[in-house]
């Protein structure tokens, strides 16, 4: 529970156009943006419920009270609160609660205009799910004395419980606190007759709460707020004891109350408690004297935390990511410890363990723990100088955790989510070793002994790096080597480590890691003095998760190849007449200007690699990371801005359009339109898992190209040339945070680019949908005809087909694109694949396949059995 | 003695079955446009295929038939294939004047059904609830990323469109199920459209109330908590409160034990059958969905159980054999005291 049971009960006065005149401005000027920020300044002050007051001649109460009302639904940080709807309105409250999901407080209702209307409110207020505040006030008017606010709170309870059966838990009562020591005889008493109502209710009333308007009681002191604020700390001090349970505060204002000088205490006593006749003179002989500027001490929120000590204002700029002061701040802590070494291991490690356990809990997001990372950075850079200065002195060795080699294996270029991992772990005192991408077997695990790391960590994205995995751990066991081993990236799985890598690598612990909040408790683990019971658990588990995938394997149905075959997706090719592209052979885009990429953005990749999981745009409101994802928003529009303008990056591409035909699973492209002479041939492979009665083909890419006078296109683009200088200059700054942001950035342009040139092709190049308009969620979500599918993926798991379609584009010496020897792209930012434009093609994904179609694929490829086999390994089901 | 007092009094001495997936057993079916048409929808101008509530109007049998498979199964509350039987949610498919219709009809299929069931085995009475779903419109979240205080429907006309559902079957069913709650405000319009019904009518019938956690962030969509969420639904006074959809028995279960130590009444559970695989299907098996189930049976964590997506009469059996013979949960009852509840519970130390 967050706000756990609480003895009093402070209830925020501030979004409350009678009592705040900045807060009514803001709503008659209709400005409900700047208002919601009043709301969120209560909360962060401590008010534990919200008050929301609309009645004013000036304002719409009903329209005012329901837009803001929803407007708050939408700010998580505030409506994670209860809410009041206060008014003197019914139709205000009636409006107010249905806006809110939560259980909220109704303020008010009362017997004013006499029972019946008082009871047809509480029915609904009952039947709406909220509890109601009653005001001790009747048909003859608000009470006063002990006696009469008694007997009307006794008179409501009795109807409320016994006549519409309202819950007596969610009855709180207003007594009315009204103000003392205003010169008239009468009022002198008003206070104390207010403690003696409130301990005759608790004493009576079972389950019914009192609350109160704390500031009507020093009205009297208009524009002395010390005086004020010292009786309300007296006023609650002597009513909370009475059983007052609640109040409405300005949570940012409240004195403690021995704080309060003993004269000006003491003499607000004897006018609360009316101890004295002459207490309100004796009050006011003082109150000049404690006036002050006559202003309350304004709470800046947002710049308070530079008065603190400077351990804490690390702290607070570790937690929120404030470079802004992270120099002088260090400097000051510098001076003040014994050794550089010590400002690192005292107040900055404790501030990155704070934010570990924030991220740990689920408190803060990634973007904002990478933000903390480069304050960190900052600092240390700061220290780094004294401490190099101070080794050559002392000769000494950094303390940390554990020490952590990082690796994107050979073959793949792939590191955003490596980098993540990487920062993630240094937040928390990990060493990290980083070899950066495409590093070879041998050179991971020479530097793994060269450095005396802890565990190796590897990192790929492409199947075929899956293979490398593999290798990796067979190596680590030939060589002897017992250190966990860590799997990670997007292509890996918990099935895959569990059937391949470990068992070939059982020397030491084998541990997929799913996401980077996950890998400081698995390399915490693997270090802990719990690490054998961890070790042995995760084989344990490793076991029955190969278990679980062999049964799944001989569970599900396949079909022979001929079967497959059989079931191919067919169409009638007689009635259909393959539309031909405005040209034939390749173009090529070189600088394609970037602007017109940006719209194409699909976001909702983008915030996933931040471990922000939800669609875009919709994530930006999300309750729990909404704030998260609109920061890192901003930043990427930001740098996208500077990118566009400063040209960071250039981006390339080229396609192609052939005259083509289906050749069983395979698609046969020639030179021209002759159609005699054969360029190239793109080779497919066909699902073969059993259908059932569903009547679904087992697809193949092939079936969507006609057997005759058809074509195919392909295309490779990137938008990540200058990439790795960029980045580099991020990194060398130690600027990891915009360093990620900038890779994500490029993947999302070449992604961008890629569908962008397919809308193109559509609608001009190939030309077959020229009046098509799908924009936005559409392209995302695929609405439109032909499809695009790139060799490695689902359709066509065999990356080495992009060999082919280099070839026949001149790919690398259009675009600067190069493949790697696993037929990675190089720069990472680059998208190739094929164009169908068959109205009904599909994307689809080929799944398991068995021997019988790797044999037939093998002699199509030309290639030996066992070289299929080593790169469809994945699909493989044998 | 009436159904229903037969169910309440069984639910203190056994865990209850309700049923499973509806939409995942016609989908099995795999009907085409032309069924979901049938001859009376034939021309109609948009699409139908997917608009499962209008198969109680043009294809009953294939309703039904999914009814007696639960109800073989061992269900004991069986719902009304009414989840999107409202004016507002209908209007996908052009068809808001039919949804009275759609419900009604919804109810006499279930309750031709269940009493078809009871009167082959009347020591095991078959009760119907009413399904309320959510809606496709929604109250606490606005359609326009630009306009987060907008909204494309006010609570009176959720609570109308409700009250239209409602007042079609309320005399057919036994008790109405406002389930797969991801909007609690949505839930408060069905529950006060649940209260006037009743006075319309003049009797009422027992709701049965069962939010969704969407994902693993603990959080219903809009953003509530299950205990916030039981907070701001008591005032109905359900006969049970619960948790189906959106996750599988795994990931639920910290949620169900959260709400099954503050509820006052029983518990109700029908989780997925796992989360959907990369083809967008439930795949989960009976045997491993009842593995995970079996500590809430073993621990007295709930009262009903049942499924949501993807669960078969297959999943209901598994579970329904597991549950025989456990002692149903105890709703807790602690002392009253002011609760209320924004996207989080707050409650006043008693």
């Amino acid at each position: 529970m967050s706000s756990a049971a609480t003895q009093f009960i402070n209830i925020g006065e501030r979004t409350n156009v009678a009592g705040s005149a900045r807060f009514k401005k803001l709503i008659v000027n209709n400005d409900f943006e700047k208002a919601l920020s009043v709301a969120r300044q209560q909360v962060e002050s401590g008010a534990q419920i919200i008050d929301v007051n609309m009645d004013d001649g000036l304002i719409d109460g009903v329209a005012a009270m329901t837009r803001f009302l929803q407007l708050m639904a939408g700010e998580p940080d505030i409506s994670r609160v209860p809410v009041m709807i206060d008014s003197s309105k019914w139709e205000v409250l009636e409006a107010g609660l249905k806006c809110v999901q939560g259980k909220a407080v109704v303020n008010s209702i009362s017997m004013k205009e006499g029972e019946e209307e008082f009871l047809a409110h509480a029915r609904k207020v009952r039947d709406l799910g909220a509890a109601a505040v009653i005001m001790a006030f009747d048909e003859e008017g608000q009470a006063e004395t002990a006696d009469h606010k008694f007997e009307i709170c006794e008179r409501a309870y009795n109807l409320l419980v016994n006549e519409v059966n309202f819950p007596p838990e969610d009855i709180i009562f207003d007594p009315n606190i009204f103000a003392v020591a205003t010169g008239i005889e009468e009022h002198n008493d008003y206070a104390v007759a207010f403690f003696e109502a409130c301990k005759r209710i608790k004493a009576n009333l079972p389950h019914a709460r009192i609350s109160g308007g704390l500031s009507n009681v020093s009205f009297a002191f208009r524009g002395n707020n010390p005086v004020r604020e010292a009786m309300h700390s007296v006023f609650l001090y002597h009513a909370i004891p009475a059983g007052l349970d609640m109040a409405i505060v300005n949570a940012g204002q409240l004195t403690i109350y021995d704080d309060i000088p003993d004269e000006l205490r003491e003499r607000v006593e004897d006018v609360i408690l009316n101890r004295r006749p002459d207490a309100t003179d004796r009050l006011l002989d003082v109150a000049e004297k404690y006036r002050g500027d006559g202003k309350a001490k304004a709470k800046v929120v947002n710049d308070e935390w530079r008065t603190l000590p400077v351990n804490k204002r690390l702290e607070h700029a570790l937690v929120r990511g404030i470079t802004d002061y992270i120099v002088e701040d260090t400097e000051e802590a510098r001076q003040n410890a014994e050794r550089p070494l010590h400002v690192i291991e005292g107040p900055l490690m404790d501030g990155m363990n704070v934010v570990g356990d924030l991220f740990g809990s689920g408190k803060m997001f990634l973007p904002q723990v990478v933000k903390s990372a480069r304050v960190m950075k900052a600092s240390v850079a700061h220290l780094l100088p004294y401490m190099e200065e101070e080794k050559e002195l002392l000769g000494t060795a950094g303390t940390s955790n554990g020490k952590v080699l990082m690796a994107t294996v050979k073959g793949d270029v792939h590191d955003i989510g490596k980098n993540i991992v990487g920062v993630v772990l240094q937040c928390n005192g990990y060493d990290v070793v980083d070899l950066g991408v495409m590093v070879p077997c041998d050179k991971i695990l020479d530097a793994a002994i060269e450095h005396d790391v802890d565990m190796i960590g590897l990192s790929g994205l492409i199947t075929p790096s899956l293979d490398e995995m593999v290798y990796v751990g067979k190596e680590m066991q030939r060589r002897g080597m017992t250190m966990p081993l860590l799997i990670g990236g997007a292509t890996t799985s918990k099935t895959h480590t569990a059937v391949k890598i470990e068992p070939a690598y059982e020397a030491g612990a084998t541990v997929y890691v799913t996401d980077a909040s996950r890998a400081v408790g698995v390399v915490g683990q693997l270090l802990g003095d719990g690490k054998a019971e961890y070790a042995a658990g995760l084989r344990a588990e490793y076991a029955k998760s190969r278990e679980a995938h062999q049964r799944g394997q001989s569970a599900k149905s396949r079909l022979t190849l001929k079967e497959a075959r059989d079931n191919a997706w067919a169409t009638d090719w007689k009635a259909y007449s393959p539309p031909k592209p405005s040209f034939l052979g390749t173009k090529t885009l070189t600088d394609y200007p970037l602007e017109n990429l940006r719209d194409f953005i699909d976001w909702t990749p983008f915030f996933a690699t931040w471990e922000l999981k939800g669609r875009y745009p919709a994530i930006l409101e999300n309750e729990t990371y909404g704030e998260a994802a609109r920061d890192l928003f901003r930043d990427a529009n930001a740098m996208l801005d500077k990118m566009i303008s400063e040209k960071w990056v250039s981006a390339n591409g080229v396609f192609g359009f052939w005259p083509a035909e289906q050749n069983g699973d395979d698609v046969k492209v020639f030179t021209n339109e002759g159609r005699s002479e054969t360029l190239a041939h793109f080779r497919g492979l066909r699902q073969q898992i059993s259908k059932g009665t569903s009547r679904k083909p087992n697809y193949s890419i092939s079936d969507f190209c006609a057997p005759a006078g058809d074509y195919i296109g392909g295309f490779a683009v990137t938008a990540g040339l200058g990439e790795d200088v960029q980045s580099k200059r991020f990194e060398e700054s130690g600027d990891d945070y915009n360093a990620i942001l900038f890779k994500a950035l490029c993947d999302r342009l070449a992604e961008a680019f890629a569908e962008h040139l397919h809308q193109r092709v559509r609608r001009e190049f190939w030309g077959y949908a020229p009046d098509e308009t799908a924009a936005g969620d559409d392209l995302i979500a695929e609405k439109y005809a032909g499809i695009r599918p790139a060799p490695g993926y689902p359709a066509q798991p065999d990356h080495t087909e992009k060999a082919t379609l280099f070839r026949i584009l001149d790919a690398t010496a259009e675009t600067n694109i190069e493949l790697t020897q696993s037929f990675a792209m190089h720069p990472a930012s680059s998208v190739s694949g094929l164009y169908f434009s068959h109205p009904d093609s599909v994307y689809f994904g080929v799944g398991k396949i068995e021997k019988d179609q790797v044999e037939d694929y093998a002699r199509r490829k030309d290639m030996s059995l066992e070289d299929v086999e080593r790169w469809l390994a994945p699909i493989l089901n044998y | 003695m009436s159904v229903w007092d037969e169910i309440t009094a069984a639910s203190a001495e056994r865990i209850l079955m309700l049923d499973g997936a509806m939409g995942t057993m016609l989908q099995k079916k795999q009907l085409e446009e032309d069924d979901f048409r049938g001859t009376r929808f034939a021309d109609w101008p948009s699409p139908l295929k997917g608009n499962n509530d209008l198969l109680v109007l043009t294809n009953p049998a294939a309703v039904r038939s999914v009814h007696d498979a639960f109800l073989n199964a061992g269900a004991d509350l069986i719902e009304t294939n009414s989840f999107n039987a409202t004016s507002i949610s209908q209007d996908d498919y052009g068809m808001s004047d039919l949804a009275p219709e759609i419900a009604r009809a919804s109810a006499i299929v279930a309750r031709e059904a269940a009493d078809a069931w009871t009167k082959k085995t009347p020591e095991k009475p078959r009760a119907v609830l009413g399904s309320v779903g959510p809606m496709n419109k929604t109250l606490s979240i606005s359609p326009k990323v630009e306009d987060p205080g907008y909204r494309d429907v006010t609570f009176d006309e959720v609570k109308d469109a409700y009250i239209e559902q409602i007042t079609a079957m309320i005399d057919i069913v036994d008790a109405i199920l406002i389930e797969t709650v991801f909007d609690t405000l949505n839930c408060k319009a069905a529950i006060a459209a649940c209260r006037e019904t009743f006075e319309t009518v003049g009797y009422e019938k027992p709701i049965l109330i069962s939010g969704t956690i969407t994902d693993r962030s603990g959080r219903t969509l809009s953003g509530q908590t299950a205990e916030a969420f039981y907070i701001s639904i008591a005032h109905a006074k359900p006969w049970a409160v619960g948790l189906n959809c959106a996750l599988g028995a795994d990931e639920m279960r910290p949620h169900i034990e959260a709400l099954s130590r503050v509820a006052e009444t029983r518990v109700i559970a029908f989780p997925n059958a796992g989360l959907p695989n990369a083809f967008g299907e439930y795949d989960e098996s009976p045997s491993d969905m009842t593995g995970q189930i079996s500590p809430w049976i073993k621990g007295g964590t709930v009262n009903v159980l049942g499924g949501c997506c993807g669960t078969t009469p297959d999943h209901i059996a598994a579970i329904a054999k597991a549950a025989s013979g456990n002692a149903p949960r105890v709703p807790v009852s602690p002392k009253p005291t002011l609760r209320l509840s924004g996207l989080e519970p707050f409650q006043i130390a008693v």
